[in-house]
This record gives C-alpha cells, sequence and structure tokens, in this order.
C-alpha cells in the first residue's frame, strides 16, 4: 500500500470514528443529559483498579484458554476414545450454558469444595475453562484443515510424531486459526465483566460502583466502554499484522 | 538393490457407512535381482501407490513379507521411522511445506533428523541446488515457484540426506510436458550417478530407458515382471499387452 493510500486510509477511519462519537452526544443531547465528568474523575484511580485486574485476569485466562484450546484439538484427534470423549462433553457442556451459570456453580459450588478461596484465581479458571471450549472446537478445525500430504511429506523425511506436529502441522495451523482466534480473545476480554457476579472487582463492578455513589451512569460507562476498547483493538491489529506476516500460499 | 515381496496385501476401509473394506493389494509377490532402477507400471487404481507407500514405510501392509537385501521391511512405528530416515519419498503433489522457503524445506530433514547444523546444512545443499538450476530460488515459498520446480525441490529434499532408495510416486503426473521434462530429466541424471530408485510412473518410454526391471501392478497383483526390453517386446499376459497398446498408441 502506498503512503496516500495509508493516509487517505487513516483520514477516512478517523471521520467514522468521529461520526460514530457524535451520534452518542446528539443522543445524549436530545435527552437533556447533564454531565457530571467532575463527580467521576474523583473516582478514577477505582477505574485503573479494575482495568488492571481485568488486563491480568484476561491474561491468564487467554494463556489458560490457548493452552485447553490446542491440548484438547489433539485429544479429538488422538484415537483414545476415553479421552474424545472427554473432550467432546467438555465442549458441549461449556458451549450449552451460560457464562453466568458456569461462574456460579463453578465458584460457590466446585471452588469452594476443593477449597480454591482465591476468587481472582477461581474467576481465572473459570473463564480459561469457558473460552478454552471454543478454542478446541477453533484448533480442531485448523488441525483438520492441514492436508494428508502435509503429515506424508512430515513422515517421509524421517520426521517423529512430535516434530511433524510441532514443525510442520503447527505452523500451518496456527495461520489458519489466527483470525478467529484473536475474535475469541477479545469476546474472552468482554466476557471478563461477568466475573463481577462473584465478588471480583474487575472493570465492570467498578464502574457500576462509581455509578451507583456519583448517579452519573454515561460518565460511568463510557470510560468502561473505552477500557475495553483499547484492550480489544490492539488486539485486532496485531492479528492483522501477524495474518499479514504469516501469509504464503498453500 | 534386490527387493523380495512375498503375498503383500493391503485392505482399507470401504468409504461411505456401512464398514466393509476393499482390498487394494491380493497378494503382490515378486523377486528382483540386484538391480538399480525398479519401475512399476500399470492402470490406475491398480495398487502401484498404495504399494510405494508400503515400501517406504509411510503405510504397514494388513499381511505378506517385504525384505530390501535379505532385510525384512518393520512394521513396528519405531523400525519404520528408522527406515523413512535412510531413504527418500518424492510424491505426486510434492508436497512442500508452504509455510517454509524452498531452502527451509531443503534444511528441515537435514538440522531436525539428520542433527547437522545450519551451516553445516546451507553448505551441503548449495551444490545441488546451483546443479538442478535451483539456486535463483532458494528463498522462494512453495506457491511461488513452478509446478516443475517444486517437484524438483521436493526430489532434492529427498535427496540430501543421501538416502540408500528413493521413492518416487508419480513425480511427473501433475505437470505440463515442459516441466515433466525437467523433472525426468533430473530423474535419469540421479540413475546414471548410481542412485538407486523405484519409480512409479505413466512415462513408459522413460520407464523403459531407466529401468533395469519393470513390474506390472494390475488388480492388486504383480501380474508381470522382468528386465526392461523383454516387458516390453514380449508381454507375458494379454492384459499387460493390451494395456502397452494403450498407453504407447
Amino acid at each position: 500500500m502506498t503512503r496516500v493510500m495509508q493516509a487517505r486510509r487513516i483520514a477516512v477511519h478517523a471521520a467514522v470514528v468521529a461520526a460514530y462519537a457524535g451520534l452518542i452526544w446528539l443522543a445524549a443531547a436530545r435527552v437533556d443529559y447533564a454531565w457530571n465528568w467532575e463527580g467521576v474523575w474523583e473516582y478514577r484511580e477505582m477505574f485503573l483498579k479494575g482495568w488492571l485486574a481485568t488486563v491480568v485476569i484476561s491474561l491468564a485466562a487467554l494463556v489458560g484458554s490457548g493452552l485447553i484450546g490446542v491440548l484438547g484439538a489433539v485429544c479429538l484427534q488422538s484415537r483414545s476414545l476415553v479421552l474424545e470423549a472427554v473432550v467432546r462433553v467438555y465442549v458441549e457442556l461449556i458451549r450449552g450454558t451460560p457464562l453466568l451459570v458456569q461462574l456460579l456453580i463453578g465458584f460457590y459450588l466446585v471452588a469452594t469444595a476443593i477449597g480454591l478461596e482465591n476468587r481472582y484465581v477461581a474467576g481465572a479458571l473459570i473463564l480459561s475453562l469457558f473460552s478454552g471450549a471454543y478454542m478446541v472446537e477453533i484448533f480442531r478445525g485448523g488441525l483438520a484443515a492441514i492436508p494428508r500430504g502435509q503429515h506424508d511429506a512430515a513422515a517421509a523425511i524421517g520426521l517423529s510424531p512430535w516434530q511433524s506436529f510441532w514443525l510442520v502441522v503447527l505452523p500451518q495451523a496456527a495461520r489458519i486459526v489466527l483470525p478467529p482466534v484473536a475474535g475469541q480473545l477479545a469476546s474472552l476480554i468482554k466476557d471478563s465483566s461477568l466475573l463481577s457476579v462473584i465478588a471480583i472487582s474487575e472493570f465492570t463492578l467498578a464502574a457500576q460502583e462509581v455509578n451507583s455513589f456519583t448517579y452519573s451512569s454515561l460518565e460511568s460507562y463510557l470510560p468502561l466502554a473505552a477500557g475495553y476498547l483499547m484492550l480489544t483493538l490492539p488486539l485486532s491489529w496485531i492479528a492483522g499484522l501477524l495474518e499479514r506476516r504469516f501469509h504464503f500460499e498453500a | 538393490m534386490k527387493l523380495v515381496l512375498d503375498g503383500v496385501r493391503q485392505r482399507f476401509p470401504a468409504a461411505g457407512r456401512g464398514g466393509g473394506s476393499v482390498e487394494v493389494l491380493r497378494g503382490c509377490s515378486l523377486a528382483t535381482g540386484d538391480i538399480r532402477t525398479l519401475v512399476l507400471v500399470g492402470p490406475s487404481g491398480g495398487g502401484k501407490s498404495t504399494l510405494l507407500r508400503i515400501l517406504a514405510g509411510l503405510d504397514v501392509p494388513c499381511g505378506g513379507a517385504i525384505s530390501f537385501d535379505g532385510a525384512a521391511l518393520p512394521r513396528d512405528a519405531r523400525g519404520r521411522l528408522a527406515w523413512r530416515r535412510r531413504v527418500g519419498t518424492v510424491f505426486q503433489a510434492y508436497n512442500l511445506f508452504p509455510h517454509l522457503t524452498a531452502l527451509d524445506n531443503l534444511l528441515l530433514p537435514l538440522v531436525h533428523v539428520h542433527r547437522l547444523s545450519r551451516r553445516e546444512a546451507r553448505e551441503r545443499v548449495r551444490e545441488p541446488l546451483a546443479r538442478f538450476g535451483l539456486a535463483d530460488h532458494a528463498h522462494k515459498r512453495p506457491g511461488q515457484l513452478s509446478g516443475g520446480q517444486k517437484q524438483r525441490i521436493a526430489i532434492l529434499r529427498a535427496l540430501v540426506v543421501e538416502p540408500s532408495i528413493l521413492f518416487l510416486d508419480e513425480p511427473t503426473s501433475a505437470l505440463d510436458p515442459e516441466m515433466t521434462a525437467e523433472v525426468l530429466e533430473m530423474i535419469r541424471e540421479l540413475r546414471d550417478q548410481g542412485r538407486q530408485l523405484v519409480l512409479v510412473t505413466h512415462q513408459m518410454r522413460f520407464a523403459r530407458k531407466v529401468a533395469d526391471e519393470i513390474a506390472f501392478v494390475a488388480d492388486g497383483v504383480i501380474e508381470a515382471h522382468g528386465p526392461a526390453d523383454a516387458f516390453f517386446d514380449q508381454p507375458a499376459t494379454p492384459r499387460l499387452a493390451r494395456f502397452l497398446e494403450t498407453v504407447l498408441a
């Protein structure tokens, strides 16, 4: 892409962003909304703490769900009936029930039963399991998309099964799954907002509390939206960058 | 090499539901002399490629015995891995690794299987790349190469590890005539260097030129087998005669 095209692209995007912001401002103007940013500004530290908690929990769940995804997908490819059933049932259970229900049962029943009292660790674990179920399906699709000829060639040059997976299959599958994984990670970050129901002081709970102290809902929730975008937008950019970097004709 | 097959059978699950299986090899038997080049010919679906995959250690036959120079071909996973590390295989569809450059395709087996350093491996592939006119393409990904270039890189990938036998499964079937010529030329050069080859092909004239012995694989059995000239000049069975008539017409 040339410089000029790049600049034009950025300008158009900026204009569109301004237009959307204008719409919100118009809506607020129409309902005669009385802005009270000063009241909310006093609680900025609470926002920051909540946002950091969201970042840390999301990062942990990101790693956790990625591991679950790869492991689960490998299990589905294995010839073990038991492993396959364990993963299949897990995926269907998780994908078929709301995260809210999983958080309540996972925290008040399972975590309590096994003596896991740290609600942040429990929250990150449940979130990993939730997002991991979707990751399993994404990675399964990625692995299945590698043609048989690639496995043949890897075996023919004498790679061990582990080397074939690591050097031949995974790098090609990674390129295929990159866009859906990026989407799933963005969902994960947003889904972490539900952790407020087990009283984890993350970003959304912080905004709710600020709202209840100040009665300034828009001033509480607009920064909330912005805070999530600060996490999800870079994710899209990085994914796009990696996608171009790993691009090759199959 | 002296290759002996005794009643080799291979069965695959039938396509679709309902179970059942298809017998692709129905007892292949063959004993070659001490030869360098064996060519397998025959109609499509007759079992040539299935047999070659077994010889190359990629698949395990359901039954029968195979030996190279008196040593039985291993059936267990570990033994077959060791065998695949000693031989080379070239596929009809090239099967280059698309995420790696041509050069890295060649380095992969040298570095990860045969434990050369990257520098030693680069040194090892430089001369063969130049000799087969591929040096300028070494840093391209397979997607940027022509079919003929891809197949020549694939042959080199199998070759740079100095295999004791090179198995080639219809290496020119996906290529246009010009590219076919460049790949056949390369194979002929390998033969002239004294490489041991087992080749599945539909290129009859080429088969006759390079083969020490030819085997006719049809309907899951080796129906005829012998030295190249006799194979073509006095077809051993009516079906072989008809086959040769059709493909040489």
